[in-house]
């Protein structure tokens, strides 16, 4: 190329870079920069699914004189991933969303710096599955359940199933949708509420009789619910045939909390013997630039004001006791007292194994 | 030529490099013998054979459903011809998670074929063949009929008038000046197919697996490095391969051409055949392309209460339930088209320079740099995006939470399309043209601007539109790349989705919906760009 001919790709390049920048100014986006303010910011790395009222970040804001920032990093398994390829320069402060099944792998690889959260007395012991070393510290928990769809079971008189072992009667052959265990957290979770109901040596076995009650495997959960499950807006219009599908026992109140008018009874229901536990972690990150922030991010994590905001934005459950259920949860949730568990470490141990014989018995 | 290599340097090969380095380099050695080991595995066989069988068959079904559509958008002088031009673009940005319902209502249980003569292709091999042309039938419409409608029409007159058929003259006259770019556009569906993803697995259902899903699993859900590294390079492999064969076809067909205004080569069509014709392709798009896209426009009508824009309503306030969205979901269109922007100008910028570039040189290290610049279309995005990761973390190049790192991941997909719809017309601008132009005392600038330019600028805009329609519907870049909390719209539509809630699948139809109209109109008004105007624009 020649000298003008350069010129004027230069100018170009100007001008793209120009409108580049104008476009970043206009988003309102932060563009990686660090000043002097950096040490009164915390940042907060979590999957796609983290939601909180921006009122509780101010009140944190107004508590502590930290702005909260959050990092939104794909779903909680790749969210997860990318720390640990990161490890040692992170890109946040604290990480939010590690869960009971991931568990294993973070503390594994040494992700998390340990810190005991002040009111952790207020959490329960069962959900403390680091209680040694506090290298994580819980948030919430949510059930992974069979839902079913009321109209569907009324109209046919029949009762709705209850158990695991429900789910492979011949009254309810061909009418169950579950998620591809290997692709899906919902799918895995079931997977693993099998595993802990029927042992390590009997969930196959259960596995072979779903298959032969006609169990549907679909790939992710927005395709079992919004199109196999004829409990769901979305499954409705499209005729859809299924009456029972995996997904968490939150679901019926949010059916009911966005649906206008609001029913009195959700349009599904919860079968409470078919479900596994998920308990969501927070940590400290290794090499977080602003750990003060950090600690004070993690004892806001198990305090009141954002344990109670967590369910109608997260639609998960509190762990700190006494903490308050907004009415929607008490009237239209489900109360599951005996979920399925699976020890972490059985679960980073086997977790591969096991999905792999689950695809070659179930999907085909 | 040196700057676009640069970019591609720092933003795809180092980043790249740096992951598949990671998987396969263990404890200070380097681990080859993984290579054989995985590779060997009979799954991984088999998943590789399913790959590349079902991106030959999808690529030849979407050329033999395309290429009229093609001509007749490039021949024909209809009222509507525009509007159609756009349409056919859309299914390119819409998120597979949407195409999957609309699929699904089409082919699936009580959808049209199963009303009409009781059949259903969901999950199975045809639902995902025919969600392939749905997406790529605009690159096969766009690469070729671009060229198509240039072509001088006289040169096959010419050959009629001395004796030859009508059949005889398109296949020696035609035919091998079209070669270059529908080369190009088997090339560009084949890579697409390649790396399917989200169809293979929402049509296909969880039998089907395809190398983009193994990687993806192996990276994003298991860290499996070493493994993931070798699938990666086993993609490089098939990807390379196809690009060698592509080169070798290339050269054999490239000819000058003479070229001319897309206006004077279109007529109205004349005669039953060639209304027949036309009627036929309308009545394809219209079946295959239109009605996914209308069923999903008719559920975002579609409320408890009849027919009504509730759903809409819903859409431009913050819902004070839950915090799915700080900002009302029409947000997100500005988001959109902000990243959008940014992507097609830096697509367009680094594209035309490599095209300039390929163009004025040959030799094997232009060939080289040819095909690196279409890897990225065969490589796995969450490759790139870890890649990203842990490449780009250290300043000068700490990129890894800033705004600019989404585009210029787009435009590694936006590229390829500019520098391979642009080359084909580039090549065949006559050599001669440019050197009467210096003889008439015209600066090397000025003769591009008078001589190339005029012939390129319909290419030019085309593959503007195509870099925009990539970064519009792009769902991976957005996903991998950690950043503060402004969704676009196909982020947005995915998060709706991916809640219980008559609302929710509203309004996700709803934002749908939005999606297909702004792109629609988007590409629609690159249409209208007058070429007397946008001669200062590049």
């Amino acid at each position: 190329m020649n000298s003008q001919l350069r010129r004027a790709v230069a100018m170009a390049a100007v001008s793209a870079l120009g409108v580049t920048a104008l476009a970043a100014c206009g988003g309102g986006s932060d563009g990686g920069k660090s000043d002097g303010t950096a040490s009164k910011t915390v940042t907060l790395v979590s999957h796609d699914s983290f939601a909180v009222s921006d009122t509780v970040l101010k009140a944190f804001t107004e508590q502590t004189g930290y702005t909260v920032k959050v990092l939104k990093s794909g779903d909680a398994g790749t969210a997860l991933n990318k720390e640990i390829l990161t490890k040692g320069s992170p890109q946040g402060d604290v990480f939010f969303g590690v869960d009971n099944t991931l568990l294993s792998r973070a503390l594994d690889n040494d992700l998390f710096t340990p810190y005991e959260a002040k009111g952790l007395d207020r959490v329960a012991d069962e959900v403390q599955l680091d209680a040694e070393k506090h290298r994580v510290t819980p948030v919430d928990t949510g059930d992974i359940c069979v839902n079913y769809d009321r109209k569907y079971f009324a109209e046919k008189k029949l009762a709705p199933p209850k158990t695991f072992a429900d789910l492979a009667k011949p009254a309810y052959k061909d009418l169950l949708v579950v998620e591809n265990a290997a692709t899906s957290s919902p799918g895995l979770g079931f997977l693993l509420g099998t595993v802990g109901t029927f042992g390590e040596a009997g969930w196959q076995d259960y596995w072979k009789k779903l298959e032969a009650n006609g169990v549907k495997v679909v790939d992710g959960w927005e395709q079992a619910y919004n199109e196999e499950f004829s409990g769901s807006a979305g499954g409705k219009k499209a005729g859809a045939d299924r009456p029972l599908v995996v997904s968490y026992a939150s679901s019926p109140p949010v059916e009911v909390l966005y649906a206008e008018p609001q029913p009195d009874e959700a349009p599904t229901g919860v079968a409470t013997g078919t479900c596994f536990r998920q308990i969501e972690f927070a940590g400290l990150l290794q090499g977080a630039k602003n750990e003060a922030g950090g600690k004070a991010l993690l004892d806001f994590l198990i305090g009141d004001a954002f344990q109670e905001d967590m369910p109608l934005n997260m639609f998960v459950n509190p762990v700190v006791e006494g903490a308050k259920l907004p009415e929607l949860f008490t009237k239209h949730g489900a109360v599951v007292d005996e979920p399925a568990t699976v020890a972490p470490a059985t679960i980073a141990d086997k977790r591969e194994q096991w999905v792999r014989s689950w695809s070659s018995l179930v999907v085909k | 030529m040196a700057g676009p290599v640069a970019f591609f340097a720092v933003f795809f090969a180092y980043p790249v490099a740096a992951i598949v380095g990671r998987g396969l380099h263990d404890g200070g050695t380097w681990q080859f013998g993984r290579i054989a080991e995985v590779a060997g595995r009979p799954e991984i066989l088999r998943v590789l054979w399913f790959t590349t069988w079902q991106a030959l068959a999808s690529t030849a079904l979407t050329l033999l459903i395309a290429l009229p559509g093609a001509y007749v958008l490039a021949r024909f002088d209809f009222p509507g011809r525009r509007l159609l031009r756009a349409v056919v673009t859309v299914p390119f940005v819409l998120p597979t998670v949407v195409v999957g319902t609309a699929f699904l209502a089409l082919i699936g249980r009580g959808g049209l074929l199963d009303e009409l003569w009781g059949v259903r292709l969901d999950t199975t091999v045809w639902a995902i063949l025919l969600a392939h042309v749905f997406f790529n039938y605009a690159v096969v419409v766009r690469t070729v009929g671009g060229l198509w409608s240039q072509l001088d029409p006289r040169q096959e007159e010419a050959a009629r008038v001395l004796g030859a058929g009508r059949f005889t003259a398109w296949r020696r006259v035609t035919l091998p000046a079209l070669v270059p770019s529908l080369a190009a556009a088997a090339l560009m569906v084949f890579l697409f197919t390649f790396t399917s993803f989200g169809v293979v697995q929402i049509l296909g259902g969880p039998a089907f697996s395809t190398l983009e899903v193994e990687i993806y699993r192996q990276t994003a859900d298991l860290l499996d490095l070493p493994t993931a590294a070798v699938l990666t390079l086993i993609q490089f492999a098939a990807v390379g391969l196809v690009l060698a064969v592509h080169a070798r076809t290339v050269r054999r067909g490239e000819s000058t051409l003479r070229l001319v205004d897309p206006s004077r080569t279109a007529r109205r069509p004349r005669g039953a055949g060639q209304w027949t014709l036309l009627g036929s392709v309308v009545a394809t798009v219209l079946v295959l392309l239109v009605a996914p896209l209308a069923v999903l426009a008719e559920r975002s009508f579609d409320t408890p209460g009849g027919y009504g824009l509730d759903y809409y309503r819903a859409l431009t306030v913050v819902d004070s339930r839950g915090a799915t969205f700080l900002v009302p979901p029409v947000e997100a269109i500005r988001n959109s088209l902000e990243y959008a922007a940014a992507a097609t100008a830096v697509s367009v910028l680094v594209g035309s320079l490599a095209a300039a570039a390929l163009t004025r040189r040959a030799g094997r290290l232009t060939r080289g740099f040819d095909a690196l610049l279409m890897l990225p279309l065969g490589v796995s995005a969450v490759t790139v995006g870890f890649g990203f990761l842990i490449a780009l973390d250290e300043p000068p190049l700490d990129l890894r939470t800033s705004w600019i790192l989404v585009p210029l991941a787009q435009a590694l997909v936006g590229i390829p399309f500019v520098v391979r719809i642009m080359l084909p017309v580039l090549r065949a601008v006559d050599t001669r043209l440019r050197e009467a132009a210096s003889v008439l005392g015209a600066s090397p600038l000025r003769a591009w601007r008078e001589v190339d330019l005029p012939l390129v600028r319909r290419a030019l805009l085309v593959a503007a539109g195509f870099a925009f329609a990539v970064s519009l519907g792009e769902f991976g870049a957005t996903v991998f790349i950690a950043r503060p909390d402004n969704p676009t719209l196909p982020v947005a539509v995915a998060r709706l989705l991916g809640r219980p809630g008559e609302l929710n699948y509203g309004q996700a139809m709803a934002l749908s919906t939005v999606l297909m109209a702004v792109c629609a109109a988007a590409l629609l008004a690159l249409e209208r760009i007058r070429p007397d105007k946008t001669s200062g624009e590049f």
